[in-house]
């Protein structure tokens, strides 16, 4: 019996003329371009968020050229470049939390999951795919547009140094880019992506389940444990261990203070304590525990 | 060889039985309409023979099995759930690239070739286009699929009759040959009725009815008899019977041509015909039963 069931496909596929199968990794990366065609705001917002912070910060520094002094220092520039780098990785953080909210739950409501499941593509496929935007792609989008932003920055800080007469020179030396950029990568890498990935499949996971309201579903449990250890324990442990994971506060991001101009590779980029760190292993654990049953709601739940 | 193959195939939805130890049998190259009421468990068997829900009994589609292998049978198997399923933020030519990436059997050339004969640009959006575009592309990336099993639940649901000509029209000329096979369940029987090679009736989760083309043919007719004569008409043990303007018409499975053709004019019944003549007895039956 078992033979002969075996053998039919086979019988089946002979007859095609063209290759049978097409590669994982292709699958993938459309599934993955395919996200990007939908959720246009993974790469709008950054992008959007990066043009306002440099016009901002462009209107600030020309301002200061009629003033009695320069807005921008050009011995200690480097505030406001660390400023709007923040401001970017707070954008990555809501366009990844907005994405998987929906991104399990948008093509069941449009019924769309119908037209992707006729299409050769596993379920597990379109589901790492789906993770892999907040693991991935908006961590890379954010590091280069941060990179393009912050070169920008220095263009009109240049020009604005130039014209009130004071040195580039010092401006430019003042500047550590490739250190920064460095750090940058890191501390995305780390704090952005590897740090909050289990709160993100955590939302994949809601979403792939929730009937309506994925966003509630996902925050009440959070908001329940919170609840109920503030009443008994009269603590936030809880809360603030949530609340930590997702804006990236990683064990290898704890520096001192005052360690800058020393080698970063050695007082920031402490790899060797987010590696033996557990709390990182347990979340991977956490997000594959969660990505698995992602996987097995998108195969068993109907479109809403 | 069978294109599918089900035995006590089951599926409940609660306490509601969808499919109640469905036995089935479709053999390749072959046309079949899937008919029944709204909840009869057509699209439950569909979907389960697409793989998109999981049933209880032995069900094989082209050898493989639908729940376990989806990915692979969708290699070999096409379908169109719906008349609106494709993304609404989509556009005609990101479906094209999706497709022509993901699908080793899809030629990118044939489905232009399709929709270069519609007024669909592939610089549109899906929800720019009208149901019956969306439709047409629909059915041109499905047909530019070599599969060997092309599954239709409604898909000309809400479509102007044009259309829906248009739809079975292209499939029979431009895709269909003796190698593939296509299921279609829907409501509008009359106008597939001469596409048709098979045609199958399920009624709460049962299947009452199945036969091919041929044999439907030869074995029910349909007598249009004058009031004088319907009682040596009713004789012969008409299956239904119902009132046109005045006459009636009864419908006989395997009953006599030529005695009856004495009584009144005989013609073939149409699939609608019968379908409500089984879904009444169906009812009777079970009504008679309680």
């Amino acid at each position: 019996m078992n033979a002969q069931s075996n053998a039919m496909p086979e019988a089946f596929q002979a007859r095609g003329v063209v290759p049978a199968s097409i590669p994982a990794t292709q699958s993938f990366l459309w599934s993955v371009r395919r996200e990007l065609w939908e959720y246009r705001s993974i790469y709008l917002a950054p992008l959007s968020v990066a043009a306002v912070a440099l016009l901002a910060f462009s209107v600030s520094v020309i301002a200061g050229i009629s003033e009695h002094q320069l807005r921008l220092d050009p011995s200690r520039p480097q505030r406001p470049f660390d400023l709007a780098a923040g401001l970017m990785m707070l954008t990555g953080i809501l366009v990844s939390v907005f994405y998987c909210v929906d991104a399990l739950h948008g093509e069941r409501r449009d019924r769309s999951i119908l037209f992707w499941k006729s299409m050769p593509v596993s379920d597990a496929t379109a589901v790492l795919a789906k993770a892999s935007i907040p693991l991935v792609v908006v961590p890379a989008l954010i590091f280069v547009i941060t990179i393009a932003m912050q070169c920008m920055m220095l263009l009109v800080s240049s020009a604005v140094v130039l014209v009130s007469g004071e040195s580039v020179t010092t401006l430019w030396k003042s500047l550590p880019l490739a250190r920064m950029w460095w750090l940058l990568l890191y501390h995305i890498v780390t704090a952005h992506a590897l740090w909050p990935f289990p709160i993100y499949c955590w939302l994949l996971l809601v979403s792939g389940w929730a009937p309506r309201a994925t966003f509630l579903w996902a925050a009440l449990p959070v908001v329940t444990i919170a609840g109920i250890e503030g009443i008994i324990f009269r603590t936030a442990g809880f809360a603030g261990l949530i609340g930590r994971r997702l804006f990236g506060d990683a064990p290898a991001m704890s520096m001192a203070p005052d360690s800058m101009g020393l080698d970063p590779l050695t007082t920031h980029v402490t790899v060797g304590r987010l590696l033996s760190s557990p709390g990182l292993w347990i979340g991977f654990a956490m997000a594959a525990l969660f990505l698995a049953a992602a996987v097995r709601f998108r195969r068993y739940r109907a479109p809403i | 060889m069978a294109c599918i193959e089900a035995r006590h195939l089951r599926k409940a939805f609660g306490s509601t039985l969808a499919l109640d130890d469905i036995d089935l049998r479709v053999e390749e190259g072959r046309i079949l309409g899937l008919l029944g009421p709204n909840g009869a468990g057509k699209t439950t068997a569909l979907n389960a023979v697409l793989g998109l829900v999981p049933y209880e009994g032995e069900l094989r589609v082209l050898g493989r099995n639908p729940w376990t292998e989806r990915e692979q049978l969708m290699r070999d198997v096409s379908f169109i759930a719906d008349v609106a399923v494709l993304p609404r933020w989509i556009r005609v030519s990101q479906v094209l690239d999706y497709v022509a990436g993901v699908h080793p059997r899809f030629d990118r050339g044939k489905a232009e070739g399709f929709l270069a004969k519609t007024n669909i640009r592939t610089t549109s959006k899906v929800r720019e286009l009208s149901k019956g575009m969306v439709t047409q592309l629909h059915l041109a990336m499905v047909m530019a699929i070599d599969a060997r099993l092309l599954v239709l639940d409604e898909p000309t649901l809400g479509l102007d009759i044009l259309f829906r000509k248009q739809f079975y029209d292209s499939l029979l000329n431009d895709y269909f040959d003796s190698t593939r096979t296509i299921v279609i369940a829907t409501h509008l029987v009359d106008e597939i009725q001469h596409v048709l090679t098979d045609v199958m009736f399920i009624d709460r989760g049962h299947i009452v009815f199945n036969s091919t083309m041929e044999d439907f043919e030869s074995r029910y007719l349909e007598v249009i008899v004058n009031p004088e004569r319907l009682t040596a008409a009713r004789a012969f043990h008409p299956m239904h019977e119902r009132q046109v303007i005045g006459r009636s018409v009864l419908l006989f499975d395997r009953a006599d041509r030529e005695q009856l053709s004495a009584l009144g004019e005989i013609r073939t019944p149409s699939i609608a015909d019968l379908f409500v003549a089984v879904m009444s007895n169906q009812t009777g039956a079970q009504g008679a039963a309680k």
